[in-house]
This record gives C-alpha cells, structure tokens and sequence, in this order.
C-alpha cells in the first residue's frame, strides 16, 4: 500500500518538495539549495517537475534540456546524489517527497545546474573520434563494407550520446581532472575497433600516454549510470590489454611493422 | 565555421573538490576501496608464508615451530581476515575477467555470467588439485 | 609522455599476471599455511619445498601477487588523497616488489 506517493488522488495531490542548486558566478561564492514545491504526477520526470518550475515558479531557474526522451544527452544532472539523466527520472521512483537536484559532478558550474563541459569536448578531440583513413577510398571504388561481425566489434560503443554522466560517477576524474575520461576512451576504442578506420597509430599517444586508459583503476561506476549501456569500463581494460600487446611487440619486435 | 568557440572563465566558476573520504559516499565506491585493499592482505600473507618457508633452512623443527606460532588466536584472526580479502579478490577478479576478455564462439559472445561461472569451477577445480597435491606430496 | 616510452604497460601486466595468480591460487594456499598446516589438520615439515620444482612454483606464487600489490597499492595511495608524492611512492611501491622478488629467490634457494 502507499508510500503518501503512491496513493491515487480522491485527496488533494500531494506535493513533491525539489531541493535545487541555485548558483550565480560573480556573486555567490558557493553554490546554495532552494527548495521548491512541485504537484506529484506519477508519469512525471524530473525533467517535468524542472520545467514546472521554470514556467510556473521561477523562471531565473537555469538548466539544459532537450530531446527529454534519453538520446540528446543534455540533461544529465546528480538526482539525490546519483548521475542520472532528468528526463529518464521518474518522481515515482523516489519514494521520499523531497527530491535533490544538483549540477553534474566533477564539472565546473557554470550557473545553477549548468556545467561547462569544454574539458570533455576537448578530450573528444583528442583522441580523434571520427573514421580516420591512412589511404581515403574513392567514392568511385564504392562503400565500406562491414560484415555483421566486424560491425558487433565496436556496435556497442557507438551508443554513446556524449551524456557524462560516466565522469560525473568516476572517481578517478574526480580526484584527476585531466583524466581522459570514459567515454573519451570508449569512443576512441569505438574508433580503433571498427574496421574502416586506420587511425590506431595516432589515437595510441593520447589513448596510452600519461592521462589516458592507464590512469583508470576499473571502478566500474561509469558503466554502472551509463544510460545507454555502452560499458565504457569494458572498452577501457580492452584499451589497456591493446596498448599492452601493442607495447610488448614493440619493445620486444622493434623492427616490425605493427 | 571558425574554431574559436566563446568558452567561459573556468578560474571563474564553482568547482567542487573532491572530499579524501569520497570513497565512503556510495557502497559501490567502498566495495571498490576494499577490492583494492585485499591486495594488501594477500602480500602480507605471502611475506609471512615466506617467513614460514625460510625456516627450512634450520631444519624440519624450525619450521614446525614457526607453523605452531601460527596457531595463536591473533594470527588465526589475521589469516581470517586474509582470506575473506583473498576471496573478495578472486571473485572481483573473476567478474572483471569476462569484462575484459569477451570469448568469442563462432559469431556470438559467450554471455558474461557463464563466463564468470566457468572461471569459478575452473578455480574449485585448481584448488581442489592443489589440495590433493600437498595432500599426496607432503614431507 | 609517448605512449611507447611510457612503461606503464609492463607494470600493468604484471599487476594482471598477479592478479590472475592472486586469484586460483592464494585462497587455498591461505586455508593450507594459514590454518590447516598450524592446526595440524595436515602436518607438514616442509620437505616438499626443497623440490626444484616446486620452488619454482613458489617463486611464480609469491613474487607475482607483490608486482599486484605494487600497482595496486600506489594507485590506492593516490586515490586516498594523502598528498604523498607520486615518484617516492612508486619507488617504494614497485621497488618493494622488487625487493620481495630478490628476498623470495634467496629464501628458495636457501632452503
């Protein structure tokens, strides 16, 4: 029988309580909680519960948002503590009527619940998240082919829509901001596992060097809140087991090719 | 489109430290530091195994002896401790086994769960050969 | 730093190859040394380990876990936020297991 949350309404509905951080850059020296009281319905999202706060409390509230159904990943915000993306958050789902809504973790806030996010794209960047070709095919000579296998290499790891909630649960780029970081490793092993691409050389300096897929300590936390089950750990300790193999040949073949 | 993107100041904004106790935070982070830790349990247990190997070298008695300072109630604490560490490693490490190696049969991957539980017999089965070895061999 | 001079790779192997070893072999190995040995459910006087091949064997299972514990233990220190710095650290950490490799090879060939 109910939590009072539960309960169907032939009583007036009861009131949901969103502890939100409230953060201005310039005049707060920290960021604060307010607390606002939003009506309960049980097909709400905290998404939903946001947006009636925005539209019908205070409109100073900032935050991101877009798709609200899971693929745009912009609303990835800490919901009483754990990464998650607002609009896959279902109020029902959190049984205490008071609900904390906090900025991702581990990011610079840039007001209220926006974070900046530049360090991740730059790391994107770096290890070169796109098909990479040492010799360009000719549109004349017609497309990649992929068998079904080659395509379940890397199928998993192409799921990613750049969310961070991974890096909001990993303690390691918490501790160590210039961490590379899940999802940049797991892309680039998405990269380096599909069989168009031919950019291995030049993902390994980044992918192997002093802040890449070695700094990470297999928590498993960012594939634990990733929403999209891409197991970015699993794609780091492959990354780790292929610059290993890489690094034996070379050390122990200096003189072949790889 | 230029490559010169409007970035905010970061040395502007909020950023959170992260607190030397995060790892009590969450239950997932402190199984994690435990996991971690048994490595340290089972380096003191070889040292001290070892310390137990190296009376040999003043005879059979020397080593009798030491075996029998390690029937005292602290040291079969410690050995309790020692091996639960032990086997929280070799389960975790199990677990990240089928993580990090997919086994591959024909065209599809053999599910994670099967893998950990073939690893699991695969260790019952190396443990119960040792045991039958010392058994067997012993002096 | 270049991924190829970055050492990193043999530290991590040998961290896996302990850890594998860690796994199957130390839990039994405890319940032999640590309780069935000193309680006399199975007496021993240890003339086994004089066997070549069988130190060889200890020398796989005893030296292996320490370059486990190595990485293990340095990466843990980090991660707890004690401010130590990494390079002593290391020193101490890797060159621990070293030093327990070196210790172990004359204990076996001691006995």
């Amino acid at each position: 029988m109910g939590e009072g949350i539960e309960k169907e309404s032939n009583m007036a509905e009861p009131n949901v309580t969103l502890q939100v951080t409230r953060y201005r850059p310039g005049k707060d020296s920290a960021p604060t909680m307010q607390s606002y009281s939003v009506p309960y319905h049980k097909d709400w999202v905290v998404l939903d519960a946001l947006n009636h706060i925005k539209d019908q409390i205070d409109g100073t509230l900032s935050y991101r948002w877009s798709c609200r159904m899971g693929v745009c990943g912009s609303c990835g915000m800490m919901v009483n503590g754990e990464p998650k993306l607002t609009c896959a958050a279902f109020l029902r789902d959190y049984p205490a009527q008071e609900i904390r809504v906090e900025p991702l973790a581990n990011f610079p806030i840039i007001r209220d619940l926006v974070i900046d996010m530049s360090d991740f794209l730059d790391k994107l960047k770096s290890v070169k998240s796109w098909l990479v070709r040492k010799v360009e095919k000719p549109l004349a000579e017609g497309e990649y082919r992929q068998t079904p296998v080659e395509l379940e290499a890397f199928h998993q790891f192409t799921q990613c829509i750049n969310c961070m909630l991974c890096y909001a649960a990993c303690p390691v780029y918490g501790l160590e901001p210039e961490f590379l970081g899940p999802a940049a490793i797991a892309l680039g092993y998405r990269y380096n596992m599909d069989s168009r691409d031919q950019g291995q050389d030049l993902r390994r300096e980044v992918l192997g060097g002093h802040h890449g897929a070695w700094e990470c300590t297999f928590v498993g936390e960012c594939t634990e809140v990733c929403p999209k089950h891409v197991d970015p750990a699993a794609a780091i300790q492959r990354t780790k087991v292929n610059l290993a193999k890489d690094w034996f040949k070379s050390v122990l073949l200096p003189w072949g090719t790889r | 489109m230029s490559g010169s993107a409007i970035r905010p100041d970061i040395s502007k904004l909020y950023h959170a430290k992260m607190p030397a106790t995060w790892w009590l935070k969450k239950p997932a982070y402190l199984l994690f530091m435990l996991r971690e830790l048994s490595s340290v349990f089972i380096a003191i247990f070889l040292v001290v195994f070892l310390i137990q190997l190296s009376q040999l070298s003043d005879g059979p008695e020397a080593y009798v002896a030491f075996a029998r300072k390690l029937s005292s109630p602290a040291w079969i604490v410690f050995h309790i401790v020692a091996l639960l560490f032990a086997l929280l490693h070799s389960a975790t490490w199990f677990q990240s086994t089928a993580v990090v190696m997919p086994l591959r049969l024909g065209e599809r991957e053999v599910p994670r769960a099967l893998v950990f539980a073939a690893t699991i017999g695969a260790w019952i089965a190396v443990s119960a050969v040792i045991l039958i070895l010392f058994l067997v061999l012993r002096g | 730093m270049s991924a190829n001079r970055n050492i990193e790779p043999l530290w991590w192997a040998l961290f896996s190859a302990g850890g594998v070893v860690a796994a199957f072999l130390v839990p039994i190995h405890i319940f032999l040394f640590g309780f069935a040995v000193p309680l006399g459910w199975i007496p021993d006087s240890g003339s086994l380990f004089r066997h070549g091949l069988v130190k060889i064997y200890l020398f796989v299972l005893i030296t292996l876990p320490l370059y486990h514990w190595a990485h293990r233990f340095y990466f843990t220190l980090n991660d707890m936020r004690l401010g130590l710095p990494r390079k002593p650290l290391a020193i101490l950490c890797y060159g621990g297991a070293v030093v327990g490799t070196v210790m172990t090879l004359w204990v076996l060939l001691r006995i």
